[in-house]
């Protein structure tokens, strides 16, 4: 199977072709939101980091924003900063330009003169980038070429029974093709660790598993807080799981059957065609995405019981349930019905080869419903972290 | 009719896959097999109710692993939730 993408410079491959107008800072945000607002095909996200913060937590903001810069799906970045941030210009781009060789413009509100100026600098920028990127033709790709982010939130008893299980199935045939399929959420690995553990490809693998858990865990303890004081979620109680392991057993059928062939860091880049892999994020959806989408992921599939919007600026997330009555209920939101694994009709093979279906045709561009929607949260993860 | 699903077959709760009622007949498959019990309260939808007896302090088994300790005795057809199943944190590296 193959889809139609876009080439980048660095020789890899973009499902979208977005500019990318990224803020360093919370300063820098306001002044990117009223940028992109005025440059139709450029995007951007509120930062709410890039300042104060101690190096290991600094180090995930920077990982995400030179991540994002250089996910495919971004043809260029205009770089915008405030001037007196910790993540100072000179940093960010450096990051940027290890990853990728992109185009890449900077604009400093404070070099520049102020609001206005840098907004005016940055939006004659990002039109000639843009201006740039709407000349490219797409091309034909293998699938190998997609590394997918597959994430639950909002979970009930129907994600690990249905809509985690599909995504399992999903992930397995994405890594047959050659790609690579990200499993994330290291919160909601508690209480299964053992189970992905039995799956890792090299025994530093299996230990890696069992340290990401036990470190997140001590991490929180460290500041007297236990990790199932926030998760499950009101919601994921209400829709019927009791505890952390019940949401754990489920969370881990999103990584099919493949063996484990890495652990990577936070928004750490991930290697194309490396098969399953795992990220080291926390349970909290838009982070986690964002980690992801900064490790490389072009698109994004994401389970739901209770039913979320959650979409990102830069990769498309199509939203899976397993819950015929969220389905239902919230159809503008959810793009696959994953009931059927529950209620028969459709066997998960079948479903299976719709899914890889469907990813292929977003990948060559149809809209998902969280694309429709405008849904583009995203959020940065820091030291002692969301649960 | 079918009404409620078991994940693997060592599993002591099963799910609701439909709303049942206190006093419905509770119907699931196990490895090809019809097994029947009777729900003794109501179950929301999705949620999970006690396959047979379990004990205080037993595991409560789902995905064929252990979820949690049954806080108390529960009884067959029980629902299983927050307010019967305690938490408990296994070291699963030294279980392996």
């Amino acid at each position: 199977m193959t889809f139609y993408g876009y080439r980048r410079p660095d020789g890899r491959v973009g499902v979208r072709n977005k500019v990318l107008i990224l803020p360093t800072s919370l300063c820098a945000s306001d002044t990117t939101r009223v940028i992109a607002q005025q440059v139709e095909g450029a995007v951007t996200f509120n930062n709410q980091q890039g300042c104060s913060q101690v190096a290991s937590d600094q180090q995930m903001t920077m990982d995400v924003m030179a991540g994002y810069a250089a996910n495919p799906n971004i043809y260029g970045t205009v770089v915008v900063s405030l001037g007196c941030e910790n993540c100072q210009m000179d940093l960010v781009v450096e990051a940027i330009k290890e990853r990728t060789n992109k185009p890449l413009e900077q604009v400093i509100i404070q070099e520049v003169g102020g609001t206005l100026k840098a907004i005016d600098k940055a939006v004659r920028y990002a039109k000639e980038m843009v201006a740039e990127a709407s000349m490219l033709q797409k091309e034909e790709f293998p699938l190998s070429e997609l590394i997918i982010g597959t994430e639950c939130g909002g979970s009930d008893p129907t994600s690990g029974l249905a809509a985690n299980p599909l995504i399992g199935q999903l992930s397995d045939l994405i890594v047959a093709e050659g790609g690579t399929s990200i499993l994330s959420e290291t919160t909601e690995f508690i209480g299964a660790e053992h189970i992905l553990a039995r799956r890792a490809a090299t025994p530093e693998i299996h230990d890696r598993i069992f340290e990401i858990v036990h470190r997140y865990e001590k991490a929180l303890q460290l500041v007297g807080e236990e990790v199932r004081e926030g998760n499950p979620s009101p919601g994921n109680k209400a829709g019927g799981l009791t505890c952390l392991e019940e949401k754990s057993l489920g969370c881990i059928h999103k990584g099919g059957h493949s063996p484990v062939n890495a652990v990577y860091d936070y928004a750490k880049q991930v290697e194309s065609k490396q098969g399953l892999v795992i990220m080291d994020t926390p349970g909290n959806d838009p982070s986690s995405v964002a980690a992801m989408v900064a490790g490389g992921a072009q698109v994004v599939v994401f389970s739901t019981g209770r039913g979320t919007p959650t979409g990102h600026p830069i990769a498309p997330v199509i939203k899976i349930t397993g819950n015929r009555i969220t389905f239902a209920n919230m159809e503008d939101n959810i793009d696959v019905d994953a009931s059927p694994i529950i209620y028969g009709g459709k066997t998960l093979a079948q479903l299976g080869d719709e899914l890889l279906e469907l990813v292929a045709q977003v990948a060559s561009g149809k809209q998902t419903r969280a694309e429709s929607l405008g849904y583009t949260e995203t959020a940065i993860a820091r030291v002692c972290n969301y649960v | 009719m079918l009404n409620a699903m078991i994940v693997e077959p060592q599993d002591n709760v099963v799910v609701a896959i439909e709303p049942i009622a206190k006093g419905d007949t509770v119907t699931y498959t196990c490895q090809g097999e019809t097994k029947t019990l009777t729900a003794v309260e109501d179950i929301t939808i999705y949620h999970k109710l006690a396959a047979k007896d379990i004990a205080k302090g037993e595991p409560i088994v789902k995905y064929g692993e252990h979820i949690g300790l049954a806080a108390v005795d529960i009884k067959a057809g029980e629902h299983v939730h927050c307010h019967n199943l305690e938490e408990h944190r296994e070291n699963l590296e030294e279980k392996e």
